[in-house]
């Protein structure tokens, strides 16, 4: 019997790995992702926007999204307060109160999905209803895989998905870029519709160049800001405002395809603080270094078949 | 193979009747969700999309029907046959916490009528923690059907298929030790994605281990409980003998946990959260101090000989590891959105309505099916 339990110790030793590999959880996590070959993206400047909104009409419009009232003694409205089940994107104005020459004034911001490069809504999807094409990078969802179990709303950090509660049939909802524009060489209607150029669509490898240049600029000074599509020609000339020195998703978690840039503090626009590695790279390192691909629980199956029957066998 | 017998005796008691209004109830509530949608019977909302059906009914209801897993490594894996009286009314718990737990599961997806989607597979995502927890729980719920069928075709008296299944009941019983140590500490894997949302008093790398280990001192607590509870119930004699034995093993259990959980949050320096006086702190602290105090009572093992002392220790660490579950997954998240969510009274009337039915079916299967050890004639 002595014999018997050292072999079956010798088989469970994997198991063992499972505390060692969790010994320094922190160095388990997997390596970055690299942009997509063709990723596109949007560069979202506050400093350009003036909050008319016509860029969440527009893409309520491209995606056939009903108007949202949460005023009931103003019901003619579309007054969505945040994104939700029908709201892709939406202007938010975060402002502080005060007394004229104080700090108080306000800023937009414009909230959508950043289309991450490591998203963890396609890592957490367990059907595969959210995928992240391999071109473009875009992550769009697919209603006739997903199950509903709505893991990606916990899992997403910047809180996008949406889910239709009050339906009996529900489905999952986050913007997807304008992927029906963008397969017929559009752009996304949010960015066509823009007058100011401050959500501009573009490759991301160019907006990243955008957003240094603007960066560099001398608040006060004019210069040329691209509208619309950073490939097209069309330009408007502004002030530069006083930008905060960076760029919001070029690293934040791995990085993201949509960028923003802001003349006050991310952290004030509602944009959380966030580590460069995600939380993704974590989570599938840490699986990794216990499963190996399920080699270790093979293992130990074996070692557990291999001990019970000879008890079982002894037994009878 | 020691000698089981069913309890037989009336199945209408006032139990019994009090947990079938129960049911009702659920019921109704139930059919409201599947006409009208989620949002109609709960207070899921876009900032907490996992309330109570996830937190309680999968993540602390698994962890309570880890009674099975526990007591087979016992007796399969470290060779302790002493300890078999035990396994069957274990197994039979774990067969119907993980059950409803994957029923329950079913009326908590959206989109249920394609929820074998995850088993498509050109659909399965090999990367999601979610689908191997699905996978392996729906597989374990059938390994656990496989180990407690001899028991029902014992009753049927179909003893050729019965040799004809212990022949291979081995392989079932590895795969009852493998799967739940897997999916017990994906449990906790899933929500190291949560990240920057959920507290750093749970938010750790060790999720996994303390999963696992959360999983292993419930079931045995589970176990305890159980055995105290049905004997008194059922006017039997306490089953002390092992009961006090399976809690020698507990302060170690209890005393690994409360090392690395206090030491991780320490060593990320999070430590003074727990002091701050705030909800999250206070909890933190509940959940260590309940551990503590069930680790302070079993590690004397005169207090092991002592029903009353073993009961309020097994409370503790029944409350001590649902908590610490339950925090992580709904006390300890906070998306930073302004959301809140607190269950509604149908949302909490459909999961009563699932503790009573797990309730009703214990009490026809130990009246009806041999599944308590048979009392020796004084």
């Amino acid at each position: 019997m002595k014999i018997r339990r050292r072999d079956f110790l010798k088989g469970i030793a994997a198991s063992g790995l499972l505390v060692a590999a969790e010994q320094n959880p922190a160095q388990a996590k997997r390596a970055r992702k690299d942009l997509p070959p063709n990723a596109v993206g949007i560069l979202y400047d506050s400093t350009l926007c003036i909050g008319c909104k016509v860029c969440v009409y527009a893409c309520k419009q491209a995606n056939n999204m009903p108007a949202e009232h949460t005023k009931a003694n103003e019901p003619m409205w579309d007054d969505p307060q945040d994104l939700s089940a029908k709201t892709l994107n939406i202007i938010k104005r975060y402002g502080v109160e005060g007394p004229k020459d104080s700090v108080a004034g306000f800023a937009f911001i414009k909230r959508h999905c950043m289309h991450c490069l490591d998203p963890a809504c396609v890592s957490a999807c367990p059907a595969s209803a959210l995928v992240k094409n391999p071109e473009n990078g875009v992550v769009t969802y697919n209603k006739k895989a997903c199950i509903g179990c709505r893991y990606c709303q916990v899992a997403c950090p910047y809180n996008i998905p949406k889910f239709e509660w009050d339906s009996p049939f529900p489905e999952i909802v986050k913007c997807q870029m304008c992927a029906h524009i963008l397969a017929k060489g559009g752009i996304s209607a949010c960015c066509a519709a823009c007058p100011t150029g401050a959500s501009l669509f573009g490759p991301v490898e160019k907006l990243r160049i955008e957003a240094k240049r603007r960066l560099s600029m001398t608040p006060g000074e004019y210069y040329d800001f691209p509208v619309a599509n950073i490939e097209s020609t069309e330009v408007q000339q502004h002030r530069a405002g006083g930008y905060v020195q960076h760029v919001y998703g070029e690293r934040e978690l791995g990085g993201s395809q949509v960028l923003y840039l802001a003349g006050v503090p991310f952290a004030n626009l509602g944009l959380p603080d966030l580590p460069e590695d995600s939380y993704v790279a974590l989570a599938d390192g840490i699986q990794y270094a216990i499963y190996k691909g399920m080699v270790y629980p093979l293992v130990v199956l074996g070692g557990l078949i291999y001990i019970i029957r000879n008890r079982e066998e002894k037994k009878e | 193979m020691q000698e089981r017998q069913a309890l037989g005796g009336r199945l209408l008691t006032v139990p019994f009747k009090v947990c079938a209004a129960i049911v009702l109830i659920g019921l109704f509530f139930l059919g409201k969700r599947f006409i009208f949608g989620i949002g109609s019977v709960t207070n899921l909302n876009d900032g907490y999309p996992w309330g109570i059906w996830i937190a309680y009914d999968v993540v602390v209801g698994t962890a309570l029907a880890c009674a099975g897993y526990s007591i087979a490594l016992l007796v399969y894996v470290f060779n302790k046959g002493e300890y078999s009286p035990l396994v069957r009314p274990a197994l039979m718990t774990s067969m119907f916490g993980y059950t409803l737990a994957g029923v329950s599961v079913i009326f908590d997806i959206g989109r249920y009528w394609q929820g074998y989607n995850i088993f498509l597979p050109w659909l399965s995502n090999l990367h999601s923690v979610m689908f191997e927890v699905a996978l392996c729980i729906g597989t374990y719920i059938l390994v656990l059907w496989m180990e407690f069928a001899p028991t029902m075709l014992e009753k049927f008296k179909a003893d050729e298929l019965k040799a004809r299944l212990n022949r291979v009941i081995f392989v079932f019983i590895a795969l009852g030790v493998l799967l739940p140590t897997m999916h017990q500490s994906s449990l906790g894997t899933m929500m190291l994605m949560a990240g920057h949302k959920l507290s750093p008093l749970w938010w750790s790398g060790f999720l996994p281990l303390l999963f696992l280990i959360t999983a292993v001192v419930i079931g045995y607590a589970a176990v305890i409980f159980e055995s105290l509870v049905s004997s008194i119930a059922f006017k039997r004699p306490l089953e002390m003998h092992l009961l006090s034995k399976i809690s020698a093993f507990m302060p170690w259990m209890l005393g690994l946990y409360l090392v690395v959980r206090i030491e991780d949050v320490n060593l990320r320096g999070y430590l003074p959260l727990a002091f701050d006086g705030g909800l999250l702190g206070n909890l933190f602290l509940l959940e260590n101090l309940l551990f503590l105090a069930a680790l302070l009572i079993l590690a004397y093992p005169n207090n092991r000989q002592s029903p009353r002392l073993l009961f309020i220790a097994s409370c503790a660490m029944l409350l001590g590891g649902g908590m610490y579950r339950f925090n992580t997954y709904i006390v300890g998240f906070d998306p930073g959105t302004g959301w809140r969510y607190f269950p509604s009274v149908p949302e909490l009337f459909i999961t009563f309505g699932i503790i009573a039915a797990e309730v009703m079916v214990y009490l026809w299967f130990v009246k009806n099916l041999p599944v308590l050890p048979r009392l020796k004639k004084a």
